[in-house]
């Protein structure tokens, strides 16, 4: 197991109070990912928990981009990971965003 | 995002994840979680041995509606370690059905997905079973009826498989497979020549929906349908058997005259034909309506 932290610039400070949300499952070559309100002055954090080591700079990529797509300003993001590709995270990633997004009013 | 537009009316029970099963059942909207996932209660010994952990250890439990009754439901994840019962799952599940001995709701929903205890957690996955198995029992000593449901890819097997057994009434679909040994694990202790795992056609109608429907283990044998599951659990949550000394004594009847007519039997169909279908290499074939209409005549109910 490998554990990855890494932290994104928020744009502003948008209300994200919405319930949290857990989507995937730990399963081979999945992930789950649960996102979550918290007071992180703006900014995003993610926490990565992987079964497999060495992949940091692939995280880093692959969560970057995702920073790029939506505003994390004090979001948690934890992630528990089988050995997921970059596409399924990517993939997960989205929906966990879209789902959280959908839940506040 | 497609299933939006079409709601729950053929959503496979088969292919939905536990979180999807008990929104689609349930009434909509009603569903509470219990021990929700950011309070990232998981298993303590699967970060000990350096196995990926889950936010739920691999189960959901909470309270809703069914047809406007009140329920407490749990759903086993079964992508997640198989469904494998470790300590955390199994408190999680036994502290639900005290829940329900305490509060007395209009019954308890489980919707078993597991291959049985989680091996990395052995003698604690044990004892969760044990404590599940005697909580199941309280919660209908206590008047609730608890509703075993069967339908997910990973079956119901070892102590999952005795405690649905224990529940008031189970419902299964044709794809829902349920048992104590699974096919694999009797094929590694007793040989490939006991039972062959990879012959999936022995295996369902083996510890399948249909067969173990025949023989008398399930009350429901529905189509692989969420809609169906929910229309059949809200029929047996309206016509709960208690648990009494005859009921027991009944089931033992139903038990000891099974092993009497079935003794002989070297296969399934062996067992069907026993029981009078006419045709019964054809029943693996047939689909639930069909099948129904195949084996009415015998069916003798369900202890």
């Amino acid at each position: 197991m490998e554990q990855l932290e890494y932290e994104f610039d928020g744009a502003g400070s948008l209300r994200q109070s919405g319930p949290a949300v857990l989507v995937g499952v730990v399963s081979s070559g999945n992930l789950e990912v649960l996102v979550e309100s918290a007071e992180l002055g703006g900014r995003g954090r993610v926490v990565v928990n992987t079964s497999v080591r060495g992949f940091g700079e692939i995280w880093q990529a692959v969560l970057t981009d995702f920073a790029g797509r939506h505003n994390l300003a004090n979001l948690l993001i934890s992630i528990n990971d089988a050995g997921a590709t970059p596409a399924v995270v990517s993939l997960r990633l989205d929906q966990a965003a879209e789902e959280f997004y959908r839940g506040e009013p | 995002m497609t299933t939006t537009s079409c709601g729950t009316a053929g959503q496979s029970y088969y292919e939905a994840n536990a979180l999807k099963r008990i929104t689609s059942l349930l009434d909509p909207g009603s569903f509470h979680e219990i021990i929700r996932p950011e309070e990232k209660i998981s298993s303590p010994h699967l970060r000990i041995l350096g196995q990926p952990c889950s936010f739920n250890d691999g189960i959901i439990v909470g309270a809703g509606r069914l047809a406007g009754k009140k329920v407490l439901i749990a759903g086993q994840e079964g992508g997640f370690m198989g469904g494998a019962v470790g300590e955390v799952h199994g408190a999680k599940l036994t502290g639900l059905l005290q829940r329900a001995t305490e509060e007395g709701p209009d019954g308890v929903l489980l919707l078993l997905e597991s291959g049985g205890v989680r091996l990395h957690e052995a003698n604690a996955g044990l004892i969760a079973v044990s404590e599940i198995i005697r909580s199941v029992l309280a919660a209908r000593v206590a008047g609730v009826p608890v509703i075993g449901l069967i339908g997910g890819v990973y079956g119901c097997f070892g102590g999952m498989g005795i405690v649905a057994r224990c529940c008031n009434a189970l419902i299964i679909s044709e794809e829902g497979r349920m048992g104590l040994s699974g096919p694999e694990v009797i094929e590694t202790t007793m040989g490939v020549e006991e039972f062959d795992a990879s012959d999936r056609a022995l295996v369902w109608r083996t510890v399948g929906g249909k067969h173990r429907y025949l023989i008398g283990e399930v009350q429901r044998l529905v189509d692989d349908d969420v809609a169906a599951f929910r229309a059949a659990a809200i029929e047996l949550l309206n016509d709960p058997r208690p648990l009494s000394l005859e009921e027991l004594q009944k089931e033992h009847g139903m038990l000891s005259d099974r092993l009497k007519s079935c003794s002989s039997a070297y296969d399934a169909i062996d067992i069907w034909h026993t029981m009078g279908i006419a045709e019964p290499e054809t029943l693996p074939l047939l689909d639930t309506a069909a099948f129904h209409k195949a084996v009415q005549h015998v069916y003798r109910g369900a202890a």
